[in-house]
């Protein structure tokens, strides 16, 4: 199995909506999956993520709008006829099944030959390394292994789509990451279209082609990891991507963008709006050393270091500003760095690479 | 140490503070399960009337209660009306319980109470109401009768054992089934029935025990030769007492303990 275009599908979703009573769960959400591509619905709960990715799956039925895969518009097929994988949160094995009984259950829905699903089973197994465990009761794995079945059981059919809600959210931190990487190469092993609902941003970042930013039943920014971590298009993003500090910016007639009367970056694009905000990232703010030369590449802010947090090969310093803002920066935990030798109260000047800087349209709080 | 001084449980209550809690328990104990068991050494008497302790002991009141056609025949009809009551109870006290478990809301919260209602409402309001009913539409004295009469007494407690058995299922399977290939009823019939199963037995079985051990309606409802067992033991203790009662009494404890037992022991299975 090698990536290949063919063994995938595309999905486009057109003007979706879905009202739960009088609230929006999804609001006309337009969204186009590439075929093969990672994509993955990032979002707080409630956001409608897990809305959209049933209705791709055929879970619920949507109020207007339309759902493709490929050409052919499969809105209201029923789920059994779209041939999706599909990984739940809690793994939704079948405990009355082995493992192997599990992996062979939509073989047996095809009526594939009793030596052909051996021969498919135990590779897919293979796959996810589980070679050993066929005969297994469910009850007999971890919850690493069981997510494992749940992943072979999804992909043995060869389906040219692949849906996964939030599958990694049981486990343990130090598992969830190691079975992300896995994850990731498994996606480029099948070249298989998946949807990945998260609303854990590193998850989102660490493993997607792209990433769709969903709130409050909108679209906020599809975009890859990069774009999405380096140009939010909104707020919104900007503060649920990243742990972001904002500064508010006002634009003067000369369309420069001004911080306390001093000019500090060009307005980026046409928008006309007064009130913009700078966001910045905590580990592209900087701190200075004392008496160190200023440049005009970057952007400097001077205050009182209000909280010290030492997280091993970080350090967190938070900064307030003589107007009251706090700042945040993450600092390296290096020699070098003199950050052991900061105290509370004193004194420091941080900075931020005008390259680093992002600026979104409208006033933050 | 000895035993007395240890702690009774994860506290600091020992054995000895606790000797008042194991007294009043075994009171109790006995008081909950000593009119059951009376009736048995009195089936075993000798004499003509129910009398504790018997002063001599046979087994003719058995004998008695085989070689009455009355007694053989009700015991029949109880056995008859027990099972097709079962077999009606169950699937469609599985089927509410799963299709209002599954749609959720307000409405089906209602249509549940609505269903439990038999639980609560006196039996003695059923029993009136149906042989009025009945009456009318000529039910009275028939076995099709009493089985609906019983299936509306028994569906609660199956939707109940259901219910609650749904409530630790997840759902998602039957999702994830049907994602896979598979239709909604397979999903039911191949995912979902099989790991409800010991629920379902339980809740047969339960329902069985309804109907055979149910007095009020049968009073109301059966007669002739569709007496159930349980009313014509109420015919007659009004009539004449002999000890025949107590060997039926005590072939009925028999068969809801055994049943009981037999769940037990299935449960122990189920769960391994």
């Amino acid at each position: 199995m090698t990536s290949d275009a063919s063994a995938s599908l595309t999905i486009s979703v057109t003007e979706l909506t879905k009202k739960y009573g009088r609230v929006f769960a999804l609001n006309a959400v337009s969204i186009d999956v590439r075929a093969g591509e990672f994509l993955t619905l990032l979002g707080p709960s409630g956001s409608g993520k897990t809305t959209l990715l049933m209705a791709i799956a055929g879970f619920n039925r949507p109020d207007s709008g339309r759902i493709c895969f490929a050409d052919e518009d499969i809105t209201v097929l029923p789920p059994h006829k779209r041939g999706v994988g599909m990984v739940f949160q809690n793994y939704a094995l079948f405990p009355h099944m082995s493992v192997f009984e599990n992996v062979a259950f939509p073989l047996k829905l095809r009526k594939i030959s009793a030596e052909e699903k051996h021969h498919r089973v135990l590779e897919a197994l293979k796959t996810v390394q589980l070679s050993d465990y066929a005969e297994r009761g469910i009850d007999q794995l971890s919850g690493g292994q069981r997510q494992r079945v749940a992943l072979a059981r999804a992909f043995v059919f060869g389906p040219k789509i692949l849906l996964m809600d939030e599958p990694l959210s049981a486990l343990d931190k130090k598992l969830r990451e190691e079975m992300q990487i896995e994850l990731k190469q498994l996606h480029r092993q099948l070249g298989v279209t998946t949807v990945y609902v998260t609303h854990d941003q590193r998850e989102a970042l660490t493993m997607s082609d792209r990433i769709a930013v969903i709130n409050e039943g909108e679209l906020a920014q599809i975009g890859t990891p990069r774009e999405i971590y380096n140009r939010p298009a909104n707020q919104f993003v900007a503060s649920f991507i990243g742990e972001s500090s904002f500064i508010p910016l006002h634009r003067d007639d000369s369309g420069q963008l001004v911080h306390e009367g001093v000019a500090v970056l060009p307005v980026p694009n046409e928008e006309t709006g007064k009130e913009w905000s700078l966001v910045i990232r905590p580990e592209r703010l900087l701190l200075e050393k004392p008496k160190a030369k200023r440049t005009n590449g970057k952007i400097y802010f001077d205050g009182v270091i209000t909280e010290l947090v030492y997280q091993g090969e970080t350090a967190i310093v938070m900064i307030e500003l003589g107007n009251g803002k706090i700042l945040t920066s993450r600092a390296n935990t290096r020699a070098g760095d003199d950050v052991d030798s900061l105290e509370l109260g004193q004194t420091v000047s941080v900075s931020i690479d005008k390259n680093d800087a992002i600026v979104i349209p409208g006033e933050t709080k | 140490m000895s035993w007395w001084q240890k702690a009774a449980s994860e506290t600091q209550v020992t054995h000895r503070q606790r000797v008042w809690l194991y007294i009043l328990a075994t009171i109790i104990m006995f008081l909950l399960v000593i009119p059951t068991v009376i009736v048995i050494p009195m089936s075993f008497s000798e004499s003509q009337y129910l009398e504790f302790p018997p002063r001599e002991w046979s087994l003719r009141w058995y004998q008695e209660y085989l070689n009455t056609p009355r007694w053989v025949n009700a015991t029949i009809t109880s056995f008859k009306v027990a099972t097709l009551t079962m077999l009606v109870a169950t699937p469609f006290g599985t089927m509410a319980a799963y299709g209002l478990f599954v749609s959720g809301g307000r409405m089906s919260k209602m249509l549940f109470f609505t269903l439990m209602t038999p639980m609560i409402v006196p039996v003695i309001l059923i029993a009136i109401g149906t042989f009025y009913v009945f009456g009318r539409i000529g039910l009275v004295n028939s076995i099709f009768g009493l089985v609906m009469a019983h299936t509306v007494l028994s569906v609660p407690i199956v939707m109940i054992i259901v219910t609650s058995a749904l409530r630790t299922y997840d759902l998602n399977q039957e999702r994830v089934a049907q994602s896979l290939g598979s239709t909604r009823i397979r999903a039911f019939f191949e995912i979902t029935l099989p790991q409800l199963k010991f629920s379902i037995v339980t809740a047969a079985l339960l329902a069985f025990l309804t109907s055979f051990d149910e007095v009020i309606i049968s009073i109301f409802l059966s007669g002739g030769g569709n007496s159930t067992l349980t009313k014509q033991m109420f015919s007659a203790l009004r009539d004449y007492i002999d000890p025949t009662i107590a060997a039926i009494s005590t072939l009925m404890i028999l068969l809801s303990t055994g049943l009981m037992l037999g769940l037990q022991i299935l449960g122990g299975r189920g769960a391994r």
